[in-house]
Order: structure tokens, then sequence, then C-alpha cells
């Protein structure tokens, strides 16, 4: 117990942290270990090349999205604070918080998730998942399996079942509206470790 | 409770044929040649000019000595299937009333009937036949149509639950009958604690048929399905398991402690063994079917021959069959599915579900029958106390592994689901089986029978009937499944990219990572191997143009008529709003 109290007491603003996050001192404490392994150079924050190096994430599809929702756009690193925070969408949801009027929506709350999940297609974050961002999202994930053809087919299906004011793409509400029946915090939640 | 008419008529039919069958076995047979020699050769030994004072050679015989063995197993299956239509005639009935509980109650009538004609029942439900017959269907069509992600994602949970609460139930109520045996005024103090143990091992074996049935009329949400359904699969394999072990160890006059680790140990090699004989079967079937390509009339057979074949071995070996079948359809279907043609995919579902029922159905229904007409020994204290602890550890048995499961989950139980669980815990055919199969050496074998009896009788017709309204009053969560669209399949596919990428990211391992790395191994070897045409695709693209074809299928539904009078191609783009047939009708019929 001394150790840890140790470590929490190295991280700035450790109290507001846990309290905006959801996350107990525990988690904090193994997500703080696995940002200082990541970050090998030990500046105290994250760099994208930091992000790549990890080789599953690398493989992964939709990879350098996930990389790039770290980094607010403008900003090329990443301290802990925003580490911690982009992570806690991932929280699983608490049923028992009470609901008080005052109090902002937690991190890891369903409509903070699916926005997480929105803004990886929305790339130039002008609020609409266009086609062409369709396309991409889909090119990726399908890989070389389908023609381009048959890509534009799906990309053209989705938006027709998604889309209700008719813009050829998909806003934000439209998105929320497509997926209310999907237990979002079963599919955006992990298990944090202790 | 309503019959039809026709329903009715038929049953009596089916018993006087039944009954004239029993009678006319009772003599002998009438013919005047001697009865070592075919029927055919009768016809021939006749004497073109008979006289008419000797004894002739009939001209219309009855042989039903030589049919009786398979007409009689038509007959009970026949009568059992006409219960069945029956009960599906008038709809409303089924959906309160299980049909579990509809074919006991026929059961009971037609045993009822038999038992006042002083027939007995006919003697098939040996130990054999269950084993190697009637059991072997019902498990196939569990594993076959076991959802298989659902299940993988909740592995870990079935398994405690199948498992462990098993041991928990059986060793539980096993004890606590041996507590109550030791209370003189019962007057059953004769029963061993091992025998204790096995008639505890008997009715602690769950059946998940009403109670999915049920869930999946008021759309429980998936998780709890999953676990009703994977717990009531496996720890049929386990409770027979238990039922060998202490069958095995009620026989013996003293138990050693070694003894005791033995078959712990063998407990294990049992289990383990089942599931890797399986999945090698599995793999084997897989890669025939590869080679079926110009001999697609023996797809179904091969199946069929392979599944029940590894019952076999497994059963040969003394390893648990029942894992083996299981596993085996688990691996086999994703592979066979793409090897096999659509008919014969087909015919495989719609056998394996058609036999399996008329299994389970038959299974019912003897003990409908059996109820009526064996001898019972009743003793109030024993069953009355063995229905109480059945209820009462596996509702103890529930929460407490709840309690330690939860923490695990990514979305734990709660109370209602727990709830679901524990009241969703019917008895039914293997327990009945097991119990008429158990071996003469038990002193007291009627008064296990009568046991089950009870104890499956109660938890079919109470909480059977009782559990539908109840979950409904409850409102335990729902699912999620509906209609599907390719909205949904692309987003949730995003969604585990995503959640894998930050799991790799935290780096944590968790059941995605070993999904992963299964889907690679998968597509680089396995597929290659066991595939005939292996072209990998996406679920999002199998998705895809499974609802593409259901739209050209409506569009053409809306032609009532002949095709020929069907718009053109380039009107049809104005047709359905919610597809674009036009780029999509050639693409659709020839990826087809």
């Amino acid at each position: 117990m001394g150790s840890t109290n140790s470590t929490l007491l190295k991280i700035p603003n450790v109290e507001v942290l846990m309290q905006e996050t959801g996350f107990s001192p525990a988690h904090i404490i193994r997500l703080h270990d696995r940002f200082k392994a990541l970050d090998k150079e030990g500046r105290g924050h994250l760099c994208p090349h930091d992000f790549g190096a990890i080789k599953e994430l690398a493989m992964n599809p939709i990879g350098d999205r996930i990389i790039g929702a770290f980094f607010s756009p403008g900003k090329e690193t990443v301290d802990f604070h925003t580490f911690v925070k982009i992570l806690a969408h991932f929280r699983p949801v608490d049923k028992d918080r009470p609901k008080e009027p005052n109090s902002p929506e937690p991190i890891n709350s369903r409509s903070n998730k699916l926005k997480f999940a929105f803004q990886l297609y929305d790339q130039d974050k002008d609020g609409k998942i266009s086609r062409d961002e369709l396309l991409q999202v889909l090119r990726a994930m399908l890989g070389m399996q389908v023609t381009d053809e048959q890509l534009e087919s799906i990309a053209d299906r989705t938006i027709q079942e998604a889309d209700l004011d008719r813009d050829d793409a998909i806003s934000f509400e439209e998105f929320r509206k497509s997926l209310e029946k999907i237990n979002i915090d079963h599919k955006m939640s992990i298990r944090f470790l202790r | 409770m309503y019959m039809s008419p026709f329903t009715f008529l038929m049953c009596v039919i089916c018993i006087a044929s039944l009954g004239y069958g029993a009678n006319v076995m009772a003599f002998e047979p009438t013919s005047t040649s001697p009865s070592k020699l075919p029927p055919w050769s009768q016809v021939e030994d006749t004497d073109p000019d008979p006289d008419p004072g000797e004894t002739t050679q009939a001209v219309f015989t009855l042989n039903y000595p030589r049919i009786q063995i398979p007409f009689e197993i038509t007959l009970w299956v026949l009568l059992a299937s006409f219960a069945k239509i029956g009960f599906h005639v008038y709809h409303k009935i089924t959906v309160w009333v299980p049909e579990s509980c509809l074919l006991i109650s026929i059961g009971l009538i037609v045993g009822g009937i038999m038992h006042s004609l002083h027939e007995k029942p006919p003697a098939v439900l040996t130990s054999n036949v269950f084993f190697l017959y009637m059991l072997p269907p019902i498990v196939l069509d569990s594993g076959y149509f076991m959802p298989t992600r659902p299940f993988f994602e909740n592995f870990g949970t079935v398994l405690w639950f199948a498992v462990v609460g098993t041991l928990w139930n059986s060793i539980g109520i096993g004890i606590s009958l041996f507590a109550i045996c030791q209370i003189e005024v019962f007057g059953v103090k004769d029963i061993t604690l091992q025998e204790n143990f096995l008639f505890a091992s008997i009715i602690s074996a769950v059946e998940p048929v009403a109670v999915l049935t049920v869930f999946e009329d008021i759309s429980v949400h998936e998780q709890l399905y999953i676990v009703v359904f994977g717990e009531c699969l496996f720890n049929d394999a386990v409770t027979v398991v238990l039922y060998n072990l202490f069958n095995h160890v009620a026989a013996l006059e003293v138990v050693e402690a070694g003894d005791v680790f033995l078959d712990i140990g063998r407990f294990f090699v049992v289990g383990l063994g089942g599931t890797i004989f399986g999945a090698l079967f599995g793999f084997v079937t897989a890669f025939t079917t590869r080679f079926t390509g110009k001999v697609r009339e023996i797809e179904p057979l091969i199946i069929f021959l392979y599944s029940y074949l590894a019952y076999l071995i497994a059963e040969l070996l003394d390893i648990s069959s029942i894992m083996a079948i299981v596993i085996c359809a688990l691996t086999m279907k994703y592979y066979v599915e793409e090897n096999v043609s659509q008919r014969s995919c087909t015919t495989i579902r719609h056998v394996i579900k058609m036999v399996g029922s008329v299994s389970e159905t038959l299974i019912f229904f003897f003990l409908g029958v059996v109820t009526i007409t064996t001898e019972h020994e009743w003793n109030w204290g024993y069953i009355l106390f063995a229905l109480l602890f059945a209820l009462l550890w596996r509702g103890l048995g529930i929460l407490v592994l709840t309690q330690i499961i939860n923490p695990f989950r990514t979305i734990p139980f709660n109370f209602k689901d727990q709830f679901g669980l524990a009241y969703g815990g019917l008895r039914g055919a293997v327990s009945f089986a097991l119990a008429f199969t158990l071996p003469d050496s038990i002193g007291r074998k009627n008064l296990f029978i009568t046991g089950t009896i009870v104890v499956i009788i109660f938890t079919v017709f109470i909480q059977g009937i009782t559990i539908r309204p109840l979950l409904k009053l409850m409102n335990v969560r729902k699912t999620n499944r509906n209609q599907e669209t390719i909205n949904d399949e692309i987003h949730k596919r995003l969604m585990e990219h995503t959640v894998a990428g930050i799991e790799d990211l935290c780096g944590q391992w968790s059941h995605y990572y070993w999904k992963d790395k299964f889907m690679k191994f998968n597509n680089r070897i396995l597929r290659k191997i066991l595939i005939h045409d292996n072209h990998p695709e996406s679920s999002i693209v199998a998705l895809y143009k499974k609802l593409e074809l259901q739209n050209a299928m409506e569009v053409l539904d809306q032609m009532s008529g002949d095709i020929s009078a069907a718009p053109s191609l380039i009107s049809l783009q104005y047709v359905s709003s919610t597809s674009r047939p036009v780029l999509l009708f050639s693409e659709v019929f020839e990826t087809v």
C-alpha cells in the first residue's frame, strides 16, 4: 500500500482525474505504468509513433484512426491526463450511479461512447459521415475481399438505411438512431485490470 | 386440456393395435406351415387343388410377429407425433403450457388406458437403447444449433455453471438427503451415502427445451439464453459422468480416499478427452466434405455418420460421448456449411431437428406412460425432501456461483437474471432416463425412480407453466436481436476493432485477443485445408448479399404472374426504396 500511495502522489491532479473518469486508484496506477512503458524516451507525454510501436495496434484495420482519436486537432502530444480520459470512454457503465441533475455527463455514458465511435468515422470532424468517409472505413475493414463496385453498393445501402434527412451523409443523430437497439454498453466496454 | 377428436381417435387406434400386437404374441402362430419357414414359402407350398377336408393353406395370413418390433416402434413414434400435431392445432395452449407438459399428460392418459387394460408398456427403455439411440440425436440437435459466437464469448461462464454448478447441486443434495436418511422416522436408513449421491446426481440434470422456448418467446437477452443453453448441454455431460462414477462407487463396499482422487482425475480425463476427440472428428468431417463436390446426395449422410461415430467411439473409450458429439458438431458446422450445397445444408439442419425432436418427444411420452404403469415406492419424507433440496440447492448454487463469476464478466448478471437461471432449471429427459436405467443392484431403485418422476413432473408442470408470466412480470432484460441491418453489422465490426485496439493499447488480453488470434489461424491455415473453395468472406459482405437477395425476392414476389410481364430493370429502380436493384440484380444472381 505504501508504494501505491507514493505512485499516486507523483501524478499531478490525480484526485480530479479519478473523479472525472471514475477510475479507481488501482486502475490509475496500472494505466500510469502502461503510460510509462509506452513513453520509452521518458518525456512525460506520448507522440503518434509511440502508439505506432504497439505491434497489434498497427495491424488493426482501424488502428491509425484509434491512435488519431487520442490527439485532439492541432496537438502533437498526449499527456497522462488526456490518455486516461480517452480510455475512460471504455469503462463499463455504472448502473448504480445516482442521477444528479446538475452533474456533467460521465465520460463513459452511452452517448459519449457513441460519440467516440462516430469520430472514428468522421475524420474531418464536420459532424457528418460522408459517403467517402464511410467508403474509407469499409475499405480498411474489408481489405481486398471485395471489388470497388461492391464496396460502393454496400456504402450506398448503409447510407440509405440510416439517412433520414436524405443529405447523403449520416449525422450523429442518425447514427445514434440507427444503433438504438444495440447494446453499446456491452460492445464498447472493456474490463480494466487492476 | 384440449385434444382434437382426430388425435384422440388415432390414439385409440394406435393403442388398440398395440394391445392386439401384445395379445398375438401370447399365442402360437396360427399358420399351418412350420413357423421356421419364411412367409413367402407358404405360398409356394400351396397345393393347386386343395382338398376341402384337409387343413389348407390360407390365402390371407397375418404374420404379426415378423414385423412386430418395427411396427410397434413406428406406432409409438406416430402416436407421439399426433400428440404434437394436436397441440399446435390450438395455438394458445402452447403459449401457456410448455410442450413437455402436454406430452407428459398425453403419456399419462395413454398409460392410464394401458393400465386399465392390464397391458405392460414396451420394455424398450433399456440403458442401451437410451444411451445409444435416443440421447445422441438430442445432444446433436443442441450442439449443432448452438449459436457459436455468443457461446464462445460466454464460454467461461457456461463451463462454470455447468461443471461447478452440477457438482455443487449433486454433492449438496446428496449430503442433505443422507442427513435426512439418518432420521429414523422416515425409515430410509438403509440408503448409503453413495446411493444418495447417485440419486442426487440424477436429479441435478437440467433440461433446456421448455425453458428455451419460453426465453425465445419473450426475447430475453442473449447472455441469459446462451448460459442456460450451454449449462444444460454441458451439465448433461457432467451428470452422466457423475452418474457413472457414483454408480461404480455405489457398488464398492468401502470407499478410500485414494479412490476419490482417482475419480476426480478421471472426471477431468473424461471431459477433456471428449472435447479433444470431438474436435478431431469435427475436423475430419470438414475435411471429408471438401471432396464431396460431385456426390452431393451423400453429404448429409457423412455428417450424421461422423457425428454418430464420434459418439460411439467415445463410448468405447469411456470418455464423455456427449462432449465429443457436441464439440464435433460445433467445430464442423462452420466449415461444413461452406463446403456443402445449399440443399444438403437444409437437409442436414432439418433432419437433425427432426430426429432430435422425435427423440425428446418419445422420452417425455414414455415418462407419462411409465408414471402410471410402474410399481412405485412412495416415501413421503424422502421424496418431498428430495424435491425441496433440489430447488433449494439450485437457487443457492446460482446465487453463490454468480457472485463469484460476476467480477469476471463484462456484463454482470443482475438478480432478475439469476432468478431466471435458477427458476429455469427444469428437469427432464436425461434425469428420467438415468433413473430408469439404474442397475437393479440398487436396493431402493423404485424409490429413486418415483422420486425422480416427482421432481421432473413438479418442475416441468409448476415451474414450466409459471416461468413465462413470472419473467414477463419481472421484466427481465430483453434482447436486441431483431431486423438485421447492414448498419448494425458495420458499426458492430468497427466497435469490435476499436475495443480490440484499445485493449492492445492498455496491454491487456481478453477474449477478443484470443478470438483475433484464432481468426488469423483459421484464415491462414484451417480454411485452406478444410474448405473446398476458399473465398474468405467477411460477415459484412455475407450479410449484405443476404439482404440484397431478400430484397430481390421481395421485388419478385410483388410481381404476381410471370416474369416476362416484369418491368424492365431500369424501371425497377423506382419500385422499392430500400434497395437499389438496378446495379445489383445481375450481381446478386451471379454471386448466388
